[in-house]
């Protein structure tokens, strides 16, 4: 909505990572329309259940198209949007728990078929809007409110499992540094094939990471998240595998390769001639 | 006096080749110029297993497969033990000498059909030799099935030469032999050839030609007994520029998938079978909710849960008018016949674009396996419906009325939000009571244009009505006409716009004594929806995997009748 509508009563909480991961979406539409010349009703935002599907009413300034769908479901409608309508923009925005857990099906599928879309995944491994429960992204032992004695799952690692299945651009990204996340988002739009900028974004209620993530020399915290080097090969599959073996939260453009042809460059039928309702009878004719 | 229809049997073991054989049996008669009706049965696997198919020949339009078998033709054992109480008195049995004996007192006919296909020279010939001796029982001209084969074979110039005699050999060796029994059945008399032209095709095919009529750009579909023919029908013709057509990697993508394309301007369509449908459950509620335009086959077999695969029931009513949680009532259509499969696609198509929103097609295992010829359709008098599309610019409300409103399509003005939640005019999420309330007001309003359903009606003066659906039309029908020759104060009334009925035939039902509904499930689905709308229907029911026939029908209407 481009102005405030008073029906609409939903609010992040202070301080959520949402806010940012907002603004770098905004700043990357808008920078589509100005450097692309691209109508802002060319693109789609498709947005799961969840804090994080909020965004898509949230959006301000020119409005784009959107759908706000079911919990899990986001990619595959977007993957309806971008097969019947290949030259629209289409943007997934999803969280850990839509995207990782409830949605992990649709990840395999779309990497191999390389739909292309961008995912901005905002993770904040906790459910926010369920008020906190733990997520696959939630870390070995976390206490939440679905796990009071401690999760007694193994973390996932979503880059590693991007990477594993087959996405073919991958970067990670926090939602205090807009103007990186509006870089990466960007990229991710303009890349072709199926993109995935995983986000951190933290939630200041059930899991607040902002000191984990960024560190506080003065309490003697060491920052999990550190710049992936300039010098790294994004084009090389296994450099981004053994980036991830350093552990903690390496940020920046992890994998990208435009070797494989996108699904809609990929379709032989659109080819074809559209068959003739009547020739298509006489293959029935007595 | 000659006979005006028969009906043969074949049984066996699956993956033994004569099902292609007894279609071809059929597509002969039908190019010969009588009317054909096929239907088969099988088990959830692909060799082995029994296996039956069924041809009804006749001289005049059929609605059935019919009841009693004037020949039955038997592959092994099991099938003649399984098969033979269904043979009429006066009927043969026709089998395979080197697999079975049959020491029964009847009339029987064995051939060795493998022995006497080889020495044609082609060592398939087996079905041309027992195809040549059914002609004859039947005393059908065997140049209908030589015909057949020339148009089959003749033109593979790798086998034609060589193949075409040999199979002609075949027919004539079991003629031979058929006339050596001195057995017939009766003689069928000759065809009058329609007027119209004719097209042999099954429910299946007839559905996936009304999608590519009625505008269909966008399939994605999941394979699914006994659904799978649309998906790989489609993946092979649906193609040309703007169209897209893809193997789901789940029931859940494609529904999924189907919302996206709907939204984006597509006329999209998915074909299912239960376990698939269920699994379609939120998104068709979204489809509800969001108002996107959206076909949905089920292609009904039995259930629950992973059920009866390869066997008919129509047990998905319910699901497909309430398939959703909440306050959800979809329109469903569902054909009778193969033809109506082909006009019911397009009239789903139609709804779906005029009231903006999910259309369940609901068809079922016995009309995707029935082959049967129809009048080929002429597409000038079909109307074809487009959705009303928002043109305007600037900002829109695009649920800001009371009723159906154009829709914006993405990469033109007018953007919105299609939202799963309740929501306000331009989609955004709300919680407030009053727009709860105008929000499921309009999202029912719009059943109120979908009043153009047809239906038929018979005799309704004597207060009682039979009112069978889907693909128990051609059972109930048969029935009715052997009522009303026996004297049966009784009416018909038909339509395959279950959900909202037409509503000239809704007052008519209403206004009856006792509707009679023949449905294959337990529960009577349909005669409960009918009972909610303040009709006194009740329901005949059967649940055995099979279609009615008709004889049984017209006891069990008889003891209703009687009571």
């Amino acid at each position: 909505m481009s102005k405030k509508n008073p029906e609409y009563d939903f609010k992040w909480c202070p301080g959520c990572g949402d806010f940012g991961v907002r603004r770098a979406l905004e700043q990357s539409l808008n920078k589509r329309i100005v450097d692309l010349e691209e109508p802002i009703e060319n693109t789609v935002v498709v947005a799961g259940i969840g804090c994080s599907g909020n965004l898509v009413h949230l959006l301000e300034g020119v409005q784009p198209y959107g759908i706000h769908g079911l919990h899990g479901r986001s990619l595959p409608i977007s993957f309806g949007v971008k097969m019947s309508r290949p030259e629209l923009n289409v943007v997934v925005v999803a969280g850990d728990g839509d995207f990782l857990s409830i949605g992990m099906e649709h990840i395999g599928p779309q990497a191999q078929r390389n739909l292309n879309v961008c995912v901005v995944v905002m993770d904040n491994a906790v459910y926010g809007l369920t008020k906190g429960q733990s997520s696959p992204t939630s870390d070995l032992g976390m206490i939440t409110s679905s796990t009071p004695y401690g999760k007694i799952e193994t973390g996932l690692n979503p880059l590693r499992l991007y990477l594993t299945l087959g996405v073919s651009f991958i970067a990670s990204a926090m939602s205090s540094k807009i103007k990186d996340l509006a870089d990466l988002i960007y990229r991710g739009m303009e890349h072709p094939g199926f993109a995935i900028v995983h986000v951190q974004s933290p939630c200041t209620v059930y899991n607040d990471t902002y000191e984990v993530l960024k560190g506080n020399a003065k309490k003697g915290i060491a920052p999990i998240a550190w710049n992936i080097p300039d010098d790294h090969d994004v084009t090389n599959w296994q450099a981004g595998v053994n980036l991830l073996d350093n552990g903690g939260i390496p940020i920046g453009l992890l994998y990208s390769s435009k070797e494989r042809v996108t699904l809609d460059d990929k379709i032989q039928s659109e080819k074809l001639p559209v068959p003739d309702m009547e020739k298509l009878f006489n293959t029935y004719q007595v | 006096m000659k006979k005006k229809d028969f009906v043969v049997r074949f049984a066996g073991e699956g993956g033994q080749g004569f099902l292609s054989a007894a279609q071809g049996f059929a597509s002969a008669n039908t190019t010969a110029g009588y009317h054909s009706q096929t239907f088969a049965t099988f088990p959830s696997q692909i060799t082995g297993g029994p296996t039956w198919m069924q041809a009804r020949i006749a001289t005049y339009p059929i609605h059935t497969r019919g009841d009693e078998l004037d020949v039955l033709v038997v592959f092994n054992e099991e099938a003649f033990q399984n098969h033979k109480g269904e043979l009429h008195k006066n009927g043969v049995v026709l089998y395979d000498s080197e697999k079975l004996e049959v020491s029964e007192n009847m009339r029987k006919l064995g051939l060795p059909f493998e022995k006497l296909g080889k020495s044609t020279g082609n060592a398939r010939a087996a079905n041309m030799v027992m195809l040549g001796a059914l002609a004859t029982l039947v005393n059908l001209p065997l140049d209908i099935l030589e015909e057949f084969i020339r148009r089959r074979w003749g033109d593979v110039s790798r086998y034609g030469e060589t193949i075409v005699p040999a199979n002609i050999k075949a027919l004539e060796l079991g003629k031979e032999e058929a006339l050596k029994s001195s057995f017939s059945v009766g003689e069928l008399e000759l065809p009058t050839k329609s007027k119209h032209d004719q097209i042999l095709l099954n429910g299946n095919e007839a559905i996936a030609l009304g999608a590519i009529h009625a505008g269909v750009n966008f399939f994605v579909g999941y394979p699914i007994s006994p659904a799978t023919s649309i998906l790989v029908w489609m993946q092979k013709n649906l193609v040309g520029e703007g169209k897209f057509v893809y193997q789901a990697s789940s029931e859940i993508e494609a529904i999924t998938a189907l919302l996206g394309a709907g939204y984006s301007g597509a006329k999209a369509m998915t074909s299912t079978a239960g376990p698939g449908f269920s699994l379609m459950s939120e998104g068709l509620g979204m489809g509800w909710i969001a108002e996107i335009p959206l076909v949905i086959v089920d292609v009904q077999r039995g259930g629950p849960a992973t059920g009866l695969p390869t066997k008919t029931e129509q047990s998905d009513f319910l699901s497909a008018l309430n398939p959703a949680h909440g306050d959800v009532m979809l329109p469903v259509i569902a054909p009778g016949t193969v033809e109506e499969c082909f006009y019911a696609t397009i009239a789903a198509f139609n709804w779906a674009e005029t009231y903006q929103g999910p259309v369940i097609l609901l068809s079922e295992h016995s009309l995707s396996e029935r082959q049967q010829n129809i009048i080929r359709p002429d597409l000038s008098k079909i109307k074809v419906e487009n959705r009303n599309i928002f043109s305007g610019e600037g900002e829109y409300q695009r649920y800001q009325s009371d009723n159906v409103s154009p829709m914006p399509i993405p990469g033109s003005a007018g953007s919105y939000v299609a939202n799963a939640s309740e929501h306000d005019g331009v989609g955004d999420t709300t919680h407030l009571p009053h727009r709860h309330v105008e929000m499921t007001n309009r999202r029912f309003s719009k059943l109120s244009l979908l009043q153009d359903g047809s239906y038929e009606s018979e005799n309704l003066d004597s207060g009682t009505v039979i009112l069978p659906w889907g693909g128990s039309k051609g059972s109930g029908r048969e029935a009715y006409d052997r009522l009303i020759r026996e004297g049966y104060s009784v009416g018909w009334a038909y339509t395959m716009f279950l959900h909202p009925l037409p509503p000239d035939l809704l007052s008519v039902l209403k206004d009856q004594d006792l509707v009679l509904v023949p449905e294959l499930n337990y529960l009577g689905q349909f005669s409960s929806y009918l009972r909610a709308l303040g009709i006194n229907a009740h329901s005949i029911t059967q649940y055995t995997g099979l279609p009615f026939k008709v004889g049984d029908l017209v006891e069990m209407i008889k003891e209703k009748l009687d009571s």
